[in-house]
């Protein structure tokens, strides 16, 4: 199992992401330049880190959307490849259409860093394989622009299509409004795409992989796809 | 060939609610601005095209703001079209 973690200008959790999969999850990972224009043919999931690619000029993730490697990874999740965007990686999915909706600025309008409880919703995705259904984790966030909006018939198709792979909840795992930190619609803080082979959340589950840290809720979502490769 | 300068405003899609404009309206409220309502912030985008014409111009910066300048999904724009002289900048 390989990941591919893409380096944008302005990215800040490529590393991270790299030590999750390589340290932490005992997987292969290799560092992708945003000016490439192909993904190694031994690269199974591509991930898109969080950061400020770009410095979120004009909008978070919108420049980063059209930069040379980007047409790589549409055809990379096309081939039915695994694509993992968290954070700004989640902005540029919804901006570059491999994701329906958009991330607003929270409604607080404050940047918000903190550790919040995740209900996993999907566990048959490849990347929630490893969870127990309604399964509580406990993750950071740290994002301004995480505020999960898309109008109401893609909502209803999100969820009829069971395509909401975690939400936002309070310790006991109740989503309720107080435990909804930036305004999401349906407490959505992960989404899948309709095949299933790409998933974005605003949540860092590559930030709590090391139980040195005291947490390590977050690893899952990288064995889950370790798991379903075949190669763990 | 003739030279334009565009100017766009882009604001959040009325669907949507516009925190920060909200808020500023909370503001000039208590500031005793209580005539003011309906308070919305956006962007200010200002480029230069060339085009054979107006509506050539139009169309091709139209194009540019459905695709990378705005995201219809959650925001609007509007564009307005001066044509200006070669070589004078915007």
């Amino acid at each position: 199992m390989k990941f591919g973690i893409v380096v944008f200008p302005g990215s800040n959790c490529d590393h991270d992401a790299w030590y999750a999969t390589s340290h932490s999850a005992g997987a292969q990972a290799q560092m992708l330049w945003h000016k490439d224009t192909i993904i190694p043919s031994d690269i199974d999931c591509v991930i898109l880190p969080g950061g400020f690619s770009y410095g979120d000029y004009l909008r978070c993730g919108a420049i980063a959307r059209v930069s040379p490697i980007m047409s790589a990874v549409r055809k990379h999740a096309e081939q039915g490849r695994f694509v993992l965007g968290i954070c700004n990686g989640f902005q540029i999915l919804t901006e570059s259409g491999l994701l329906p909706g958009v991330l607003l600025r929270n409604v607080s309008l404050s940047f918000i860093c903190k550790d919040i409880h995740l209900r996993t919703e999907q566990i048959l995705s490849p990347f929630t394989s490893s969870f127990d259904q309604g399964q509580i984790l406990r993750v950071p966030i740290a994002h301004g622009e995480g505020n999960y909006f898309a109008d109401e018939q893609t909502i209803h198709i999100l969820e009829q299509e069971q395509r909401i792979a975690f939400r936002y909840c309070d310790a006991n795992g109740n989503a309720t409004i107080e435990a909804n930190p930036n305004g999401s619609i349906n407490n959505i803080a992960g989404i899948l795409n309709d095949k299933g082979n790409v998933l974005g959340m605003m949540p860092h589950p590559e930030r709590c992989c090391d139980p040195l840290l005291g947490n390590s809720d977050g690893l899952g979502v990288f064995t889950s796809l370790m798991q379903t490769v075949g190669l763990y | 060939m003739k030279h334009f300068k565009a100017m766009i405003t882009i604001t959040l899609r009325k669907s949507i609610l516009d925190v920060q404009g909200k808020t500023v309206e909370h503001a000039l409220h208590s500031t005793n601005f209580t005539s003011i309502d309906q308070v919305r912030i956006g962007k200010y985008v200002e480029l230069t095209v060339h085009a054979a014409d107006a509506q050539q111009a139009m169309s091709i910066v139209d194009d540019a703001c459905k695709n990378i300048i705005a995201n219809p999904i959650m925001e609007d724009h509007h564009i307005a079209l001066e044509e200006i002289s070669v070589g004078e900048h915007a």
